[in-house]
């Protein structure tokens, strides 16, 4: 079961999101990573902790809703749902009751590119929680009954979506920018697709892209190399060895400079922006993030922040953040501001993006900025679970193990040349493509084509 | 994506407080070490080796519920404006220093509590120590920061409340659910309100709430507390103590009549349901019952299994989603709660029987040995997992502390729900699960919407 973010569920997911704090990808001496390959061939990055008697497991697959093939959007969300819901002789309850009575933490989700996994083990009942993990991969049932359950939760969220300013926003910004491309459908499907998907479709997803040749293990915990070798074939040693072709073009985003406001009768505009980014493996990284962290990245460190917030009180969040998706690298940002002083957030936003790309940050900044994200890399190693989850991200990013010790050299690396000409490049505030929902006073929208 | 920072706790429904371990484990949580500096303020240390780092946080026993009438919102405005500055430190730059040393930091308010926190490598456990130490006493307002920041905290209610239906309704089921009490008052203050609140009243109720015996400084992380005590002693020790803090609150009077609020909005497309009682917290409990209490909590909502969604949800198929909560880490009253959104096209009045159907059945019949000891068996398991991470740590010993718990109820939490026998839950359940004492919140779209 995966909870499903209904407005009666909705605010124990608001308690967790509050204590977030921290960006991007980090790293420690403190953590040493061996890579483990199984007999079959199967490989996965451990770090071995026993400090907490409780093994973590992270997976994920290169596989997601852009495989999501036109009229059957929502299948990589479907089938992610449906995961847990019943494997091998256990129908969905009974798989359910095993987990609780082992205190297993089973969870599967989909994003546009990445089909990941998670699970997380006491030790001593590993033996059951590796078996219950392998039944789920190979033998998930899809029983007419989660189906259906899954189903009617998934259409509830849908439906009750169309009137959240922010999942509006951010639809109708992938709309406008890839209008012929999988990244402007909705990843998580229409109430229409999603009533139309069939367990075919759901069972074409799981045999076709969860496979050997596109996965990428983290494993963080109280357990031997030779043991977590032999539990891999276990888990992953009975899928295909090769994924279905991932049919998936890079695009160019479009729209570049069109606003576009979606009218909704709400007090505070929401408004998401964005241009085409830098890609995670563009040897331009390094700087491109030190010079978002600078933008608008780093929370009251950043120049939005200041400007929007801090000065003139015009928004509780302004932010900017990479999305470097794997078909079209993103630069996203967004801010929520009263309808009749939202324009003056946006000219601000639009302002500082532009003096950015004119004269970078200064020495000041690049420095501030550097030491913050060296010293900030180690935070993230508090929990088993995100240790996990970045072994995988580091691997998903096609970087090797020494990357967490390299990763501080090529953040210093960074000079305030290049800083600046990585700023220039990146961001452009006339080709920002600007969605506001609300009823924003002094903004319109633009005709497509005719920013 | 970045996350708004300086946060209202407590304004939406807060989880159960996860915590416990298996049988099989030492009854130990996460055997913290305490001692208290001349001025009275209490220290908490956990050690956790995992990495090299700390969580350096300071947690104030003040929150909304402490706010004068006609000043709602205070406390969560001072936490905001605690971050512009002291004597030595300039506006705006408390989080930039923090940053500049590899750390990060934030603050939240609940109606109990006001917390502070640094996440640094340990090498900066004594610079962000001395930050926070001098923003205890030293703390520079004026208008020229306050009033921007003002705004800033009406878009944070905009955000929060305004743009959002879910939202309005649950301050207007919280009002109802207490006829006195000032939990009644939404954390982040009545917009109102919140408009007419001054650099003043802010300095006010610093200097009132803001001071070493009112504070609980709780480490955690690789370090000890023989490392902290020095630490702990130069930077707060030479800060004075405070007046003494009373904290009696207005309570709440017998309750005769159940409520019903009920929200239509063009907004909502699917339908909501909860059920809210006002139940004894940790503190006002009598016995075991508030872990009794959890104990129900997790029978009836503790996830795929239990009986609302089991029941509702899988079995019938009306529902969508099912739930329910206990939240026991408050001052005063507590409060239980079930939950529920219909299936799209079932009705929700039909759901709403189903629910009280299932109410109905626990007060008749009970609950079984089977679902207790399988309640608790998934309750403990996650003790070992809290240990896991230095923020359960933080969080679980600060809430309690400022709640009027002591670090031996966090460490003996595994023993006490251990002890709970199905007669016990059987036994709260039909005490405390009472009509007059609820408000049924109901959110519906708009007809013709």
């Amino acid at each position: 079961m995966r909870p499903i973010a209904s407005r009666a569920l909705r605010a124990a997911a608001v308690v967790v999101l509050a204590l977030w704090s921290g960006f991007g990808v980090r790293s420690a001496a403190a953590v040493d990573i061996l890579s483990v390959t199984s007999p079959k061939g199967i490989a996965a990055w451990l770090v071995r902790d026993a400090s907490v008697p409780a093994i973590s497991v992270s997976f994920a697959f290169r596989a997601g809703s852009a495989d999501d093939p036109p009229g059957k959007e929502g299948r990589a969300e479907m089938t992610a749902s449906l995961m847990d819901e019943g494997a091998g002789d256990l129908d969905s309850q009974s798989f359910q009751r095993r987990l609780e009575e082992t205190a297993v933490s089973l969870r599967f989700s989909a994003s546009r590119d990445y089909f990941r996994g998670a699970m997380r083990t006491l030790s001593e009942n590993r033996d059951e929680a590796f078996r219950l993990l392998a039944l789920a991969l190979d033998k998930p049932r899809f029983d007419a009954e989660p189906v259906e359950r899954i189903r009617a939760q998934l259409v509830s969220v849908l439906d009750d979506e169309t009137e959240d300013p922010r999942v509006v926003a951010g639809h109708t910004l992938f709309e406008a920018m890839f209008p012929d491309h999988a990244y402007g459908r909705p990843p998580r499907g229409t109430i229409a697709t999603v009533k139309t998907l069939t367990v075919n479709d759901l069972r074409d997803f799981q045999r076709g892209y969860l496979a050997r040749d596109n996965l990428m293990i983290g494993v963080v915990g109280d357990i031997a190399p030779d043991e977590l070798a032999r539990r891999l074939d276990a888990l992953f040693g009975s899928l295909p060895a090769k994924s279905a072709r991932r049919d998936i073009a890079p695009a160019k985003p479009v729209a570049a400079g069109r606003v576009i406001v979606v009218d909704r009768a709400i007090p505070q505009s929401v408004v998401l922006f964005a241009e085409s980014g830098i890609a995670r493996d563009d040897p331009d990284w390094y700087a491109a993030y030190i010079v978002n962290r600078i933008l608008g990245g780093g929370g009251f460190a950043s120049r939005l922040t200041e400007e929007v917030r801090e000065k003139r009180g015009l928004a509780y969040s302004v932010y900017s953040y990479l999305n470097p998706l794997d078909y079209a690298p993103l630069v996203v940002g967004g801010v929520a501001t009263a309808n009749a002083r939202v324009a003056e957030s946006l000219r601000l936003i639009r302002a500082e993006w532009r003096r950015m790309a004119e004269s970078g940050p200064t020495e000041k900044e690049l420095d501030a900025a550097k030491t913050y994200i060296n010293g900030s890399f180690p935070l993230q190693f508090d929990s088993s679970r995100n240790i996990a989850d970045m072994l995988v991200e580091i691997q998903a990013s096609k970087l090797g193990t020494d990357y967490i010790a390299r990763r501080p050299k090529l953040i210093d690396a960074v000079t305030l040349d290049d800083a600046k000409r990585v700023a220039r490049r990146l961001l452009d505030a006339d080709k920002l493509t600007v969605v506001v929902v609300g009823k924003p006073e002094g903004i319109a929208s633009t005709p497509p084509g005719a920013p | 994506m970045r996350i708004p920072l300086r946060v209202v706790f407590g304004m939406l429904v807060v989880a159960v407080t996860v915590l416990g371990m298996p049988a099989t484990a030492p009854a130990k949580v996460f055997s913290p070490e305490t001692f208290t500096l001349a001025n009275g303020l209490q220290v908490v240390v956990v050690t956790n080796r995992r990495a090299p780092i700390v969580s350096h946080m300071v947690w104030y026993k003040v929150g909304a519920a402490d706010e004068r009438p006609g000043k709602s919102g205070l406390a969560h405005f001072l936490e905001h404006l605690m971050f512009k500055g002291t004597k030595t430190v300039p506006p705006g730059q408390f989080s930039r220093i923090v940053a500049r040393n590899g750390g990060n930091d934030n603050a939240f308010t609940t109606e109990d509590y006001t917390a502070y926190f640094q996440r640094v490598a340990r090498d900066k456990l004594e610079l962000v120590m001395g930050l926070e130490a001098d923003r205890m006493h030293n703390l520079v307002l004026t208008d020229s920061v306050v009033l921007p920041e003002r705004q800033v905290v009406l878009e944070e209610r905009r955000s929060r409340i305004d743009n959002d239906p879910g939202g309005q309704l649950y301050e207007e089921s919280h009002a109802a659910l207490y006829l006195n009490h000032p939990y009644r008052i939404p954390t982040i203050g009545w917009k109102h309100e919140i408009e007419t609140l001054t650099t003043a009243d802010a300095l006010a109720f610093y200097r009132r709430y803001y001071a070493p015996n009112n504070a609980i400084l709780v480490v955690v992380g690789d370090v000890t507390a023989d490392e902290v005590r020095p630490l702990a002693e130069k930077y707060y020790g030479p800060i004075p103590r405070g007046p003494d803090i009373v904290r009696a609150r207005p309570s709440e009077p017998p309750h005769h009549a159940t409520r019903r609020i009920e929200m239509k909005s063009a907004r909502v497309r699917q339908p909501s349901w909860s059920k809210t009682w006002l139940m004894p917290s940790y503190r006002t409990a009598k016995g075991n019952d508030a872990y009794a209490l959890q104990v129900l909590a997790e029978v009836l909502g503790g996830g795929a299994t239990a009986r609302l969604y089991r029941g509702l949800v899988v079995e019938k198929g009306i529902a969508a989603a099912a739930n329910a909560w206990y939240s026991p880490t408050q001052l005063d009253s507590g409060a239980f709660g079930i939950s529920a959104t219909p299936r799209p096209g079932k009705d929700v009045a039909a759901l709403e029987a189903a629910l009280l159907a299932e109410v109905n059945r626990l007060l008749a019949a009970g609950v079984t040995e089977d679902e207790v000891a399988h309640a608790k068996k998934s309750m403990m398991a996650a003790a070992i997992y809290a240990r896991d991470s230095l923020r359960s740590a933080s969080s679980a010993l600060g809430r309690a502390l400022a709640t009027g718990q002591t670090v031996d109820d966090v460490e003996s939490w595994p023993d006490r729900i251990a002890e709970v026998t199905a007669a016990d839950v059987t036994r709260v359940a039909r005490t405390f699960l009472i009509d007059t004492q609820s408000v049924t919140s109901v959110l519906l779209p708009k007809e013709g919407s």
